[in-house]
């Protein structure tokens, strides 16, 4: 007797593949067995109908899965199986993989609201959907390593649980109102007695800020359409005009904001990201102010659903959190840190082992913002070339995620914050601990950034294993190389990378650059010409220092004397003269807050990151021809036209759109001639600019017919750094 | 007077009459050291008590301008390493002190470092007892480099210093930070910052017997020099295996040196000082030390700035007036810009 032997790789654990395949088993009428190992699922299959069988594998995989290779081969059946069974697990290994947290599945959102022993259950889930990194503890993934172990199973919950034909068929944190989790409100420490939802919804309506206990953290929301309210929850937050993310079922997002095809798709994905759409103008400014988009997303747990139904509105849905702190997470953490925020509580007593921001993400063009909950901890294949070895990369400074490379896969992590607040460094040396456990992970190479005031760098440099540091900005162009797939001896590509700021190879501060080359080695071909930074960092905070180095540099002294008249222009000349903390940059981030500034966009201080930029990227009018630059990348050509152009009155969404297209253009012209000369095979776009949809779109335009490479599920910005130079490290390792 | 030139020349480095003249008029003349030999024999009643210990340390002292407001190289010269001996629990009694002079060097400036080296001695109960000087060609040093090492003597039973250190214990400084950097910032000219700032240089010596006289649990004692007070702090969370927190809002700075700061973008904690110390006090004798500091015109406006905590051992954070607490980190090399 011959049946087949099919092995499933990819992301087949812990998504309901066994029961998947139990059922189709069922469905065709086979026997054999399916199994968990090391490399993935195995299936031993014996019946007349294995083709179909095969065929379905694929075409029916759960939602949560990914597969990535279907492999047939013969297996004698010596013994033919009476039955199709789920065996036990094989090897060491096996069902060591974790997937991402998943937003409550359609099968489940109906249960809570239909008449049954889990309606109006805010914890209900099932083999596909629901929390896993968040509330896992240790490994295997089964309910005693999870903060379910807190909550025995009732005999129904357990005979769902054992039943192959149910879809909460090893769903480790099934639970119901019997057994599982509990939701409560309270106000002041104290419970209130009655629904929580109930209470929570009307506290809310009546213009309240809520504390929400979410499955990553504690989220701060309040009534979105309420300006009253949100400006409250600005003056205690003290967030002056960062963007609040908004939460609303599709119907009532569609209300506020322009939601194509790829939108919905991707905000129905089960990740349920932050997605950036286009915005109808319908809330309050105060929402998101200067922003032409909203970031909105989905209820992704049955809490949410239920809070939302009853609500019935669109909520702001910010994380609970002390500006640039980690997000809250316990129980009485909540109640010590945002009790000055939070009006009432709606907690539960499900412990969150994990925190996970919100992930924020755009569909088009397709990018990822912020890595974070639902995208970890799902992994990178490797490109090929690229052997099995180990190594750790720690990433950046202000977006902190570290990267783990094992078996020919990446594992990025999820947004870790800014390293400088005393919390999220914590955080990061726990995050370091806390992966290689989880994915047994043994580096023999640690990767850094060349940069050594950066924390990152601190904690490898204090590792005592071998180290090597990348220059910034090859790390974001491998990053981008890495997730196409570019193989390892794919040759030489040219790289635009527009950055904020990063250690260059010469010790100046590099960010606006054109690199040719690969994960091996690159070469500084041209970039930006530099200007000082007057202050350092502190030109990173106040746009006007830039327009003061660029209009200086243009021959525009007078127009910067005439614009900022209160500012210590004197002081910062001389300081940039005798080089007093004003180091050269070639920075593309400074160069938009240059432009920013000279447009009247927030001169004297961002209130946070990238303010400037995205408040340019906001205005930016219909596409056109660009302002052109000088040769050698110099943009004051560009600045004596916008001085001309505003003193013709010319628009700022005019100024801002031809700001954009030159400087696409500028740099599409340096990587054409490379690629036409046959120096480069590609172009790769990265760099925290690339997440400036409009400057990405008109580089692609300029760059049509040249083959590209662009970021779309690793951040372009620094949260995909560690990616970079753990592929740059292994490539130096396979060199030796 | 013998010595003539008014600029100093590389013949005052020949070891012949020029040299003989110079260092006779314009060092000896002033200093006085006992004895004519090359060596300074020394004796003090202190080095009798039994359990009395020597302390011994030495400094090298490079500033331009060689003279600004508060101070000049020879004050900093006296109270750096008088302050070294200090805030180790000595009492500083002998300094030597070695001269670079840079030819063209202006006989007079020499002379007004000279005098104010003596003068910081004297308040500071030092005797200046030996030297050296030794002249390079132009363009080889800075005007003037001074080295000036020091003994003082340790009492019996006194044990200060990081190791310790204890949770719990609250941090004190005597006086506004970043005066002395600031000032050195806007000295350097054409900066138009305009600011009455004086640099801090002071000796610490009385200061620092003071406070231990009315906290004798003081457990240690640091000066707050290059690197300021965040480097400071840096090096004794690390010595002592502790956690430093300061409290952002406590932090003593005058508005003059906020300002530079903020313009320059530079953060006062990493700003050099002359005259000030971080001190370690068991947190029931802090009252006691920073009443009998306020009573000194050197810690006029001493407080307590952050405490002490028992992990994460090595680290200084700073908590913000939001609630917040940011990462005071050690600087590696030159200030560079971090923001992505
Ligand atoms: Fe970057
Ligand atoms: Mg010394
Ligand atoms: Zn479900
Ligand atoms: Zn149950």
């Amino acid at each position: 007797m011959n049946g087949i032997r099919i092995r499933v790789r990819g992301q087949v654990q812990g998504v309901g593949f066994r029961p998947f395949v139990w059922q189709l088993a069922q469905e065709f009428g086979l026997t054999g067995k399916v199994l968990n190992d090391p490399e993935g699922v195995l299936i031993h299959a014996l019946g007349p109908q294995v083709d179909e069988f095969v065929a379905a594998i694929s075409a029916r995989a759960p939602k949560l899965a990914r597969v990535d290779a279907v492999e047939v081969s013969d297996w004698a059946v010596y013994t033919a199986p009476v039955a199709f069974v789920i065996a036990p697990s094989q090897g060491v290994g096996a069902e060591t993989r974790v997937t991402p947290d998943a937003a409550t599945c359609d099968a489940c959102r109906d249960e809570v609201f239909e008449p049954g022993r889990r309606q109006g259950y805010a914890f209900t889930n099932c083999t596909h959907c629901g929390p896993r990194f968040t509330i896992l503890n240790g490994l295997p993934y089964d309910r005693a390593k999870t903060t379910m172990a807190a909550f025995p199973m009732c005999p129904a919950c357990r005979a769902d649980y054992e039943n192959p034909a149910d879809r909460r068929f090893h769903a480790q944190p099934i639970a119901c109102p019997d057994c599982g989790p509990r939701l409560w409100y309270e106000i002041a420490g104290q419970e209130v007695a009655g629904d929580a939802i109930a209470l929570a919804a009307q506290a809310l309506r009546r213009g309240s800020i809520l504390a929400i206990k979410g499955l990553g953290g504690f989220h701060l929301a309040c009534d979105a359409r309420n300006g009253q309210a949100v400006a409250v929850l600005r003056t205690r937050k003290r967030r002056t005009s960062k963007p609040f993310a908004l939460m609303g079922i599709e119907a009532d997002l569609a209300e506020v904001a322009v939601l194509g095809t790829v939108d919905r798709a991707l905000l129905r994905d089960p990740a349920a990201p932050v997605v950036l759409v286009a915005s109808r103008g319908a809330l309050p400014e105060t929402v998101a102010p200067g922003m032409a988009q909203l970031g909105v997303m989905l209820p992704y747990t049955p809490l949410h659903h239920l809070l939302l139904a009853r609500f019935g509105g669109v909520l702001v849905m910010t994380s609970g959190n002390l500006s640039g702190e980690p997000q809250v997470i316990g129980n009485d953490e909540a109640r010590e840190k945002l009790a000055a925020f939070a009006d009432g509580f709606l907690m539960h007593d499900r412990d969150i082992a994990r925190r996970l921001d919100d992930g924020v993400e755009r569909a088009h063009p397709r990018m990822v913002l912020r890595r974070a909950r639902g995208r970890v901890p799902g992994t990178l294949p490797l490109p090929p070339g690229f052997s099995g070895a180990q190594v750790l990369a720690l990433g950046g400074q202000m977006k902190g995620a570290i990267c783990l490379v094992k078996n020919g896969q990446a594992m990025l992590s999820h947004h870790l914050g800014d390293l400088d607040d005393a919390l999220c460094a914590e955080e990061f040396t726990k995050a370091i601990a806390d992966c290689t456990a989880l994915f047994d992970h043994h580096p023999q190479t640690v990767a850094c950034d060349l940069h050594p005031g950066y924390r990152a760098t601190r904690e490898a440099e204090g590792m005592g294993l071998p180290l090597i540091r990348v220059q910034h900005h090859q790390a974001h162009l491998a990053a981008c190389l890495a997730e196409n797939l570019w193989p390892l001896d794919g040759g030489p590509v040219a790289g635009i990378v527009l950055d904020g700021l990063g250690l260059g190879a010469d010790g100046t501060i590099w960010g606006g650059e054109v690199l040719l080359g690969d994960y091996k080695g690159f070469r500084r071909v041209s970039y930006l010409k530099p200007a000082p930074l007057p202050g350092g960092d502190m030109a990173s905070r106040q746009p006007w220092r830039n327009a003061l180095a660029r209009l200086d540099q243009a021959g525009l002294s007078e127009v910067a004397d005439r614009l900022f008249p209160d500012q210590p222009r004197e002081t910062l000349r001389t300081a940039m003269a005798r080089g007093i903390n004003a180091p050269l940059s070639s920075s593309a981030g400074r160069l938009f807050d240059a432009v920013a500034a000279l447009l009247g966009i927030v001169p004297d201080a961002q209130s946070y990151e990238g303010e400037a930029a995205m408040r340019l990227e906001a205005l930016a009018g219909p596409p056109g021809p660009g302002y052109a630059f000088g040769p050698g990348l110099d943009p004051a050509p560009m600045f004596r036209t916008i001085v001309q152009d505003l003193s013709d009155s010319v628009s700022t969404a005019m100024i801002s759109a031809r700001f954009h297209d030159g400087l696409a253009q500028a740099f599409a012209a340096e990587v054409r001639a490379l690629v036409e000369g046959g120096q480069a095979q590609a172009v790769a776009l990265s760099g925290g600019c690339f997440q400036n949809a409009r400057l990405l779109t008109a580089t692609l335009a300029a760059l049509e017919g040249v083959p590209m490479l662009t970021h779309r599920e690793v951040p372009a910005n620094d949260g995909g750094l560690a990616l970079g130079q753990a592929v740059i490290a292994l490539a130096q390792m396979e060199s030796v | 007077m013998v010595l003539r030139d008014k600029v100093v020349t590389l013949a005052h480095g020949g070891g012949g009459k020029a040299m003989r003249d110079l260092i006779a008029e314009v060092f000896t003349a002033v200093f006085q050291p006992p004895g004519s030999e090359d060596q300074a024999r020394l004796m003090d009643e202190a080095l009798r008590e039994p359990g009395a210990r020597l302390a011994f340390t030495t400094d090298s002292f490079v500033v331009t301008p060689l003279e600004f407001p508060g101070g000049d190289i020879g004050k900093i010269a006296v109270c750096g390493t008088v302050n070294d001996l200090v805030v180790g629990g000595a009492r500083p009694l002998w300094l030597s002190a070695a001269f670079i002079i840079e030819e063209g060097c202006p006989v007079d400036t020499l002379r007004r470092v000279v005098a104010s080296m003596a003068e910081e001695a004297a308040k500071a109960g030092v005797r200046i007892v030996t030297g050296d000087t030794k002249v390079v060609e132009r363009g080889k040093g800075d005007g003037v480099f001074v080295t000036t090492s020091g003994i003082g003597v340790i009492p019996p039973g006194r044990e200060i210093g990081a190791v310790q250190v204890r949770p719990g214990d609250v941090v004190l400084v005597n006086g506004v930070l970043g005066d002395h950097g600031a000032t050195i910032l806007a000295a350097r000219g054409d900066l138009a910052l305009s600011s009455d700032i004086q640099s801090d240089c002071a000796g610490l010596g009385h200061l620092m017997e003071a406070a231990l006289a009315a906290a004798p649990g003081i457990r240690a004692a640091r000066d707050c020099t290059r690197g300021g007070l965040a480097s400071t702090l840096n090096e004794i969370a690390g010595e002592a295996g502790v956690a430093i927190e300061l409290d952002e809002t406590a932090l003593p700075l005058r508005d003059e040196v906020r300002g530079v700061c903020e313009i320059l973008g530079l953060d006062p904690l990493y700003l050099a000082n002359e005259g000030r110390l971080a001190l370690f006090c068991p947190a029931d004798q802090a009252e006691a030390a920073l009443a009998a500091m306020r009573a000194l015109p050197e810690g006029m406006g001493a407080v307590a700035v952050g405490r002490v905590l028992a992990a994460p051992a090595g680290r200084v954070t700073m908590r913000t007036p939001f609630g917040g607490s940011r990462i005071v980190d050690m600087l590696v090399g030159e200030q560079l810009p971090r923001i992505c």
